[in-house]
C-alpha cells in the first residue's frame, strides 16, 4: 500500500495550512478547521498531529514530547508515526528541531525564530469552563465579554464560593483581545508563551478548532492590575534527583519509605543537559 | 380500530429460516467454530460476558456466533440464558491487590510498584489496516521474557466500605436511594457505548472536574466462596478482569479532596472499566443517578427502542386525531 507523505492527502494538508494562516492573522482566535481523521485515537494528540502533518517537509526535523519527555509512550508513538509516514529526521534536541510537537508542557529550552511549536489541545475554548453553550461562548468572545472569567478569579482571591482556577490550563489574554487556552500546561509555563520568537500553533481535532500565536505575540495570564498573576511555583525546596535543579518544573517521582518525596525534571532534554554539565 | 399483531405462523417460520441463512453466509466459506470466536474475538467475547453478566467464554462465543457478531444481541442471549441458572450465592470480595497483571498502568504515578506494564493494548498502535492479516497464517509472535519476574503484589486501596452484603441487582428492584454496590452493579452491566458517551459529556461539560486514571490493571484474579456449612472459604477458580481506579479533584476550600471512582469488567475491556470509573465518580459529584442507572442497561434500552417496530396502530390513530382536532381549531 502506498501512503502519501506524512499520511494525509495534499488537499487536506493545504486546507489545514490555510486555517493556520487565518489563525496566525487573528492571534488567539479559534478558527474552525477540518481535522481529518488520523490513525491515532482522539484525545491522544490528533490535533497536533494534523498540524504537524500539514507543515512537515522532507527537510524538517521533528521533536515530540509528552509532559516534557521524549520517551513517554505517546511521544514515542507519534514520533514513530512521522518517521514511518514522512521519513523525516527526528531529534530530541530543541535547537536541532524545526517543528516541536508537545503535550502539556511548553518547551523549557530556548526557542528561535525558524521554529514552530505545535500544541495538542483537548479543550480549546476557556469559556467552556463557564458556559455549556457553544453559541453563548462565541458571543462572549465576539464581544470580548470575559466578565465571568474575571469574576471567578475575583471570587478565588476573596475566597468566596470556594472558587478556584486550576493550576494548569490557566487562561491567557492574547494581544489584549482574545481569551485563549494555553492547553493544559502548568500555570508557570504561561509566561513562556509570551513574546516567543517561534510560531506557536494549537490544534484541537475533536473540537475542530485551531488557533495560533505569531512570533513575539503579547500573551498575558489573566490577572488584576493590583493583583498580579501567580505562576504557582513550589516553595518546599524540592529538587530534581537526577540533575539537582530546583527551578525547572518537577514531576513527583515517588514517595520514599521515610515519607519524603522524590522529584524529577519534567523536561528530559534540559535535565540531561544539566546532568551532563 | 385496533389491528392486532398478526404475523402468521408460516411467515414467522420463513423469517427464522432467512435469519439462519444470513447467519451462515456463503456456504462455500467454512463455518466459524465457537472455539475460533472464543480465542480470536476476545474483545467481543469479554464485552458480552461483562454486559451479559455471566463469566463463560464458551457461552459468550456461542452467543456471538448465533447473533452474527452483533454484540447487543449476543448480550441479550447470554442474559436470557443466565436467567435460567440457579443463584448459588456470592463470592468473597475479590482481592485486587493479588491480581496477576498482564497490564498495569497509572496516569498519575510515574513510578508504579512493579513498574508500568503495557501488555496487550491497541493504545500504542497506529490504526492502519494490517493487510498481512488478509493472508492465511500469520506467524505466532513470541512474548518478551521477564514479565514473570514482576512482583505480583502491590498495594491498592480497597473498594468502598460500608456494605457487608453485595446487592444483587437482579433480585432488588431499582429504587432510590442507590447504594454503592447497587450503583456499581448497574454500571458494570451497563452498555459500554452509553457509559463512554456519558463519561465524554462529563469531560466536556462546564464546571465538571477532569478525572485521572490512578490505576488501571488487567489480569487474572482468584475467586473464593465461603461455605458456611463447613466454615471454610475455598477457591473456585480464576477469572480475568480489568479494573480501574479513578480520582477527580473536588475543589471546595478546606474541604477540597480527591473523589474516587471505580470501574471493572470481565476479561480485557479497558474502555468499559475507565468509562465506568469516570461515571461512578461523576455520580458522586452530582451526575443524576436516575438518569444513569435507569438508562444504562443495553438490553433494556435496546428492547424498548426496538419495540418501536411493533404495531402502534391505536395510539398512532389517537395522536393523529388529536393533531387534526388541534390544527382545525386554528
Amino acid at each position: 500500500m502506498t501512503e502519501t507523505f506524512a499520511y494525509l492527502d495534499e488537499d487536506s494538508k493545504r486546507a489545514v495550512r490555510r486555517t493556520i494562516l487565518k489563525a496566525l492573522a487573528v492571534p488567539g482566535y479559534q478558527v474552525p478547521f477540518i481535522a481529518p481523521e488520523m490513525p491515532i485515537a482522539y484525545g491522544w494528540g490528533v490535533g497536533g498531529m494534523v498540524v504537524t502533518a500539514s507543515l512537515l517537509g522532507a527537510d524538517d526535523r521533528l521533536k515530540v514530547t509528552d509532559h516534557g519527555s521524549d520517551e513517554t509512550v505517546n511521544a514515542v508513538n507519534i514520533r514513530a508515526f512521522f518517521t514511518r509516514t514522512a521519513g523525516i529526521g527526528t531529534t530530541t534536541r530543541t535547537r536541532e528541531a524545526t517543528i516541536v510537537q508537545v503535550r502539556q508542557r511548553v518547551p523549557e529550552a530556548e526557542l528561535v525564530e525558524r521554529q514552530v511549536v505545535v500544541y495538542q489541545v483537548p479543550r480549546p475554548d476557556p469559556l467552556r469552563a463557564f458556559v455549556d453553550s457553544a453559541v453563548e461562548a462565541a458571543r462572549m468572545h465576539a464581544h470580548a465579554d470575559y466578565g465571568r472569567v474575571y469574576t471567578r478569579l475575583f471570587e478565588e482571591k476573596t475566597g468566596s464560593h470556594g472558587a478556584v482556577q486550576p493550576g494548569y490550563d490557566y487562561p491567557v489574554l492574547v494581544q489584549g483581545r482574545y481569551l485563549m487556552s494555553p492547553s493544559p500546561v502548568p500555570k508557570r509555563d504561561n509566561v513562556r508563551l509570551n513574546d516567543c520568537p517561534a510560531i506557536q500553533i494549537f490544534g484541537a481535532a475533536r473540537e475542530r478548532r485551531l488557533y495560533a500565536l505569531p512570533p513575539y505575540t503579547r500573551v498575558e495570564s489573566i490577572a488584576f492590575e493590583d493583583v498580579p498573576f501567580d505562576p504557582g511555583l513550589p516553595e518546599d525546596g524540592r529538587r530534581c534527583v537526577v540533575c539537582g535543579c530546583g527551578e525547572s518544573h518537577l514531576d513527583h517521582l515517588l514517595l520514599r519509605d521515610d515519607g519524603m518525596s522524590e522529584w524529577v525534571c519534567s523536561d528530559t532534554e534540559c535535565c540531561a543537559e544539566r546532568a551532563d554539565a | 380500530m385496533y389491528v392486532p399483531v398478526k404475523g402468521g405462523e408460516a411467515a414467522i417460520a420463513e423469517s427464522r429460516k432467512a435469519l439462519a441463512r444470513a447467519r451462515r453466509g456463503d456456504p462455500a466459506v467454512p463455518e466459524l467454530t465457537v472455539a475460533q470466536i472464543r480465542e480470536q474475538m476476545r474483545g467481543a467475547v469479554d464485552r458480552v460476558m461483562t454486559e451479559g453478566a455471566l463469566y463463560d467464554r464458551d457461552l459468550a462465543a456461542l452467543a456471538l456466533k448465533q447473533a452474527q457478531g452483533d454484540v447487543a444481541e449476543a448480550t441479550f442471549l447470554l442474559r436470557a440464558h443466565r436467567a435460567m441458572l440457579r443463584r448459588m450465592g456470592h463470592s468473597e470480595p475479590l482481592d485486587l491487590s493479588a491480581i496477576r497483571p498482564d497490564r498495569h498502568i497509572s496516569a498519575t504515578a510515574k513510578e508504579l510498584p512493579g513498574g508500568q506494564i503495557l501488555g496487550a493494548t491497541c493504545d500504542y498502535t497506529h490504526r492502519l489496516l494490517d493487510f498481512s492479516l488478509m493472508g492465511k497464517a500469520a506467524p505466532f509472535p513470541e512474548a518478551a521474557s521477564g514479565l514473570d519476574d514482576m512482583p505480583p503484589d502491590f498495594p491498592r486501596a480497597k473498594g468502598e466500605e460500608g456494605e457487608d452484603e453485595p446487592v444483587d441487582i437482579t433480585r432488588v428492584p431499582l429504587r432510590p436511594p442507590y447504594g454503592p454496590s447497587e450503583t456499581l452493579g448497574h454500571l458494570v452491566r451497563g452498555e459500554e457505548g452509553f457509559l463512554t458517551g456519558l463519561a465524554y459529556t462529563r469531560l466536556r461539560t462546564a464546571g465538571a472536574a477532569h478525572p485521572y486514571v490512578e490505576d488501571l490493571v488487567a489480569g487474572e484474579v482468584e475467586v473464593s466462596v465461603a461455605l458456611e456449612d463447613i466454615g471454610l472459604t475455598v477457591s473456585i477458580g480464576d477469572i480475568e478482569l480489568t479494573a480501574c481506579r479513578m480520582v477527580a479533584p473536588v475543589l471546595d476550600g478546606p474541604r477540597s479532596h480527591l473523589s474516587p471512582g471505580f470501574g471493572v469488567a470481565f476479561g480485557c475491556n479497558e474502555r468499559k472499566a475507565v468509562a465506568m470509573a469516570a461515571v461512578d465518580q461523576a455520580l458522586k459529584s452530582g451526575l443524576d443517578s436516575e438518569l444513569v442507572l435507569a438508562h444504562a442497561d443495553g438490553v433494556e434500552a435496546g428492547g424498548y427502542v426496538s419495540h418501536l417496530k411493533l404495531p402502534h396502530y391505536s395510539d398512532f390513530q389517537a395522536d393523529l386525531e388529536t393533531i387534526r382536532r388541534l390544527a382545525a381549531d386554528d
